[in-house]
C-alpha cells in the first residue's frame, strides 16, 4: 500500500450561511520513497491539501490513508500524535524559537514524543541531524545569528528529529534567494534519496517543483494533472 | 511531557525575554514585599501592644482562699484562710505555665512621715515574685526588696508615685522612714507609675512591703477578716509582742551564722496569706495554667475528689479580650492589603501572559505542528506564569524582610520575623499564578494550529 492514499476527499468551509467548497473530491496517491511537487496558484486548495496531508487539519469527506492509517477521523489529540510520529515540517518562514540555540530548536519535538528518551540522548540526536546539515560548527548559534539557508537547515533538522515517513515542505524556499534555494533543494533530494524519505514539496514556483520526479498540480479544488518531472 | 521538561521549557521561555519577564513579575514582588513588610511590622506592633497589654495584668491570675459556709450563712470569698506562701511557692515551682507567683498579704492602715499622713488605697506585704507578675521590676528610683528582707522580716517598703506626692511632696524618698502602725519603714525603692486600672483605682497609690514584716509586724494577722465571728475563729489568738509593745524590736529568730545556716535550711513558717498572685506565661497559657493550678491546690489542701475547692482563681477576661480583638483587627487588616496586592499583581501577570500568547501565537502553531496537544501547551504557558509568580514572591519575601529590617534600623519599630507569612507568600503567590495564568494559557491551548502557523 502507498504511504499516502487520498480517496475523494473533500473539505468545505463555512462561512455564515454561505457553504465554500475548497476541496471538491480529491484522489491521488504518494508511493514510499517519492520525492513529489505539489503546485498550484494561490486559491487552488493547496494551502488546504496540504494542511490534510499534514494531518493538521481534517477532510469534511472522503478516504485519506497515511501509512496504514485512516486518518480522516482523527480528532485534534490523535492527530497531533500522528503528526509527532509520521510527518516533519518545514515552513516558508523557518519558524524557529527565537534566542533559542540551533541545538534546542532541533531537539524542542522530542518534548512531546520521545519522553522516554533522557536529556543526553536528545542533545546526542539533534548534534547528529545539525551535522548530517551540514551546520556542526554552529550549534548554539540562535536563529538571530544564522543565515536564511542556515536556519532553514535548522528547520530541516528539526523536522527529521522524530524519524517521520513524510516531510511535508511549504514553500521551503519562498524566503531564500536562488543559490541557497539550490542547496536546500539539493538538500531535500538528498534524504530523498539516500534514506528513501517521502517528501512533498509545496510550491507554486515551477523552478521548484522541477527538483521533483513528479508534480502534482492542484486547480480550483481538482487534481490537474499528475505527471513525472524532469 | 515530564515535569522537569516542562519546567526546562518554561524558564528557557522566561529567559528569552529577562526584562519583561522580570517587569512583569514586579507586581508580585512588591505586593509580596508589601505583605512580608506589613506582617512583620505589623507583629512587632502586636508583639509591642501585647507586652503593654500584658504590663496591665492580662496574663495575671489571682487566687483567692475559699469562703465559709455555715449553717446556711456564707461569709464570702477570702472568709476562711486556707492559703499559704508555701502554695505560692509551689505554684512558682511546679506548674509550668506559670512564670512567677507571689504571695499576698493586704492591710490598709495610715502611713506617717514627718508631720504629713496618708492612707495608701492599697498595702500589699509580698515577695520579690510580685514585681515580676505585675511586670513591675524595673524601679523609678531605688530598688526592690529581696527575699532575704522577706526572711528576716526587713522594715523595708516600696512607695508608689502618688505616696511620693502626697507625703514626700515630690522629693525623692529614698532612705527616708516612714511609719506604719507605730513601726518604722525604710523606703528602698520608689515603683514606675503605673496609672489607674481599668476599674479607675490608682495602681501608684501603693505601699510594698515584705509579707512577712506586714503580717508579724504591721496587722498581727489576716485584714481579710470581713466577719467578726470569722475574724476571732481564724486569728492569731495570742497578740504578738509588737502588737503589745509598739516599739519593741521584735527579732523573730535569731540571727544564724553561716555554718547555722548551712546546717539548717530556712525554718518553715506556716501563715496564712490573703491571696497568691500568678503570671501565665501567655495569653493562650492562660487556662492552662487555672487547671494547673487548681490540681496542684487541691493536692497539697488534700481535697478528695467531691470536696469543693477551698479557693478560688480568677482570670482577667474583660483585659484578655481587648488584647486578642486587637491582634485580630490587625491580622485582617493586613489580610485586605495583602490580598489587594496581590490581586493587582495577579492581574499584571494575566495581562502580560495574554500579551506574550499573542506574542508567541506562531511558536504554539510550530509547537502544535510538531505534536504538542492541547494539554501541553496549557501545561507550558501555566508553568511560566506559576513560575514567575514564585519566582516574584521568593524576590518579594527577600525584599520584604530587607524592608522590616531597614524600619528596624532605622526608624527603630519593633518588628518580628513571621514564618507563617512567609509560607503563605509562597503559597499565595503560586495561586495567583495558576489563576491567573490560567485563562491566557487555556486561550493559547485552544489556538488552531493552522491559524496559529499563518499569524503575522
Amino acid at each position: 500500500m502507498d504511504l499516502i492514499e487520498l480517496r475523494d476527499v473533500r473539505k468545505t468551509y463555512h462561512l455564515g450561511e454561505v457553504d465554500v467548497p475548497v476541496l471538491k473530491g480529491v484522489s491521488l496517491s504518494v508511493a514510499k520513497g517519492e520525492l513529489v511537487a505539489l503546485m498550484g496558484a494561490s486559491g487552488s486548495g493547496k494551502s488546504t491539501l496540504m494542511n490534510i496531508l499534514g494531518c493538521l487539519d481534517h477532510p469534511s469527506g472522503g478516504e485519506y490513508w497515511l501509512d496504514g492509517n485512516e486518518v480522516s477521523g482523527a480528532d485534534a489529540n490523535d492527530r497531533a500524535k500522528l503528526r509527532n510520529r509520521l510527518i516533519g515540517f518545514v515552513f516558508q518562514n523557518f519558524n524557529l524559537l527565537a534566542r533559542t540555540s540551533a541545538l534546542e530548536n532541533v531537539a524542542m519535538p522530542l518534548n512531546y514524543a520521545a519522553e522516554h528518551l533522557s536529556e543526553r540522548e536528545m542533545r546526542q540526536r539533534a548534534t547528529e541531524l545539525l551535522r548530517r546539515v551540514g551546520l556542526s560548527e554552529r550549534m548554539d548559534h540562535q536563529p538571530s545569528q544564522l543565515s536564511g539557508g542556515q536556519q532553514q537547515r535548522v528547520a530541516i533538522a528539526r523536522s527529521l528529529i522524530n524519524r517521520p515517513r513524510l516531510l511535508l515542505a511549504d514553500e521551503p524556499t519562498g524566503n531564500l534567494d536562488s543559490r541557497t534555494s539550490e542547496e536546500i533543494l539539493a538538500m531535500f533530494a538528498e534524504l530523498n534519496q539516500a534514506e528513501g524519505l517521502t517528501v512533498i514539496l509545496v510550491t507554486h514556483d515551477a523552478g521548484v517543483a522541477q527538483h521533483a520526479r513528479r508534480v502534482i498540480r492542484i486547480h480550483d479544488g481538482l487534481i490537474e494533472k499528475s505527471a513525472g518531472g524532469n | 511531557m515530564k515535569f522537569h521538561r516542562i519546567l526546562g521549557t518554561a524558564l528557557r521561555a522566561l529567559r528569552r525575554n529577562v526584562l519583561r519577564a522580570a517587569l512583569t513579575t514586579l507586581g508580585i514582588v512588591i505586593g509580596v514585599a508589601a505583605v512580608i513588610a506589613m506582617m512583620e511590622i505589623g507583629n512587632g506592633s502586636t508583639q509591642a501592644i501585647q507586652r503593654t497589654i500584658a504590663t496591665m495584668g492580662a496574663y495575671n491570675l489571682l487566687i483567692f482562699p475559699g469562703n465559709i459556709f455555715a449553717a446556711g450563712v456564707s461569709y464570702g470569698g477570702g472568709s476562711t484562710l486556707t492559703l499559704t506562701p508555701l502554695d505560692s511557692a509551689a505554684i512558682a515551682l511546679e506548674c509550668p505555665s506559670v512564670v512567677a507567683a507571689a504571695p499576698v498579704v493586704r492591710t490598709r492602715t495610715q502611713i506617717i512621715y514627718g508631720n504629713r499622713n496618708w492612707v495608701p488605697n492599697s498595702m500589699f506585704g509580698t515577695t520579690p515574685a510580685f514585681l515580676e507578675v505585675r511586670d513591675w521590676t524595673e524601679m523609678a528610683e531605688g530598688e526592690a526588696f529581696t527575699e532575704r528582707d522577706v526572711r528576716n522580716c526587713s522594715k523595708v517598703c516600696l512607695v508608689g508615685q502618688t505616696i511620693v506626692r502626697e507625703l514626700f511632696a515630690g522629693e525623692s524618698p529614698i532612705g527616708k522612714e516612714i511609719r506604719m502602725q507605730n513601726v518604722n519603714f525604710k523606703v528602698i525603692g520608689v515603683l514606675r507609675a503605673k496609672g489607674a486600672n481599668m476599674m479607675g483605682s490608682d495602681q501608684d497609690d501603693i505601699v510594698m512591703a515584705p509579707w512577712t514584716t506586714i503580717k508579724y509586724r504591721v496587722t498581727g494577722n489576716s485584714v481579710s477578716t470581713p466577719n467578726l465571728s470569722v475574724a476571732t475563729a481564724t486569728a492569731s489568738t495570742t497578740p504578738l509582742p509588737s502588737q503589745v509593745y509598739p516599739n519593741f524590736s521584735l527579732s523573730l529568730y535569731s540571727v544564724p551564722s553561716a555554718v547555722q545556716q548551712a546546717d539548717t535550711p530556712a525554718a518553715v513558717r506556716f501563715a496564712n496569706i490573703d491571696q497568691i498572685v500568678a503570671s501565665a506565661r501567655s495569653a493562650e497559657q492562660v487556662p492552662m495554667a487555672i487547671d494547673e493550678i487548681t490540681s496542684l491546690l487541691r493536692e497539697r489542701h488534700h481535697l478528695r475528689g467531691e470536696i469543693p475547692d477551698d479557693f478560688t482563681i480568677r482570670d482577667l477576661t474583660e483585659i484578655m479580650k481587648t488584647m486578642s480583638s486587637t491582634t485580630v483587627l490587625m491580622t485582617n487588616l493586613l489580610l485586605i492589603v495583602a490580598l489587594i496586592s496581590l490581586v493587582v499583581g495577579g492581574v499584571g501577570i494575566m495581562n502580560i501572559m495574554l500579551v506574550s500568547v499573542t506574542e508567541r501565537t506562531r511558536e504554539i502553531g510550530l509547537r502544535m505542528a510538531v505534536g504538542a496537544q492541547g494539554p501541553d501547551i496549557l501545561r507550558q504557558f501555566l508553568t511560566e506564569a506559576v513560575v514567575l509568580c514564585l519566582l516574584g514572591g521568593i524576590f518579594g519575601i527577600g525584599l520584604g524582610r530587607a524592608t522590616s529590617w531597614m524600619v528596624r534600623v532605622f526608624k527603630h519599630w519593633p518588628t518580628a520575623t513571621s514564618l507563617g507569612a512567609i509560607v503563605a507568600a509562597v503559597v499565595v503567590s503560586a495561586t495567583v499564578g495558576i489563576v491567573f495564568g490560567f485563562y491566557p494559557a487555556w486561550k493559547a491551548s485552544r489556538l488552531d494550529p493552522i491559524e496559529a502557523l499563518r499569524y503575522e
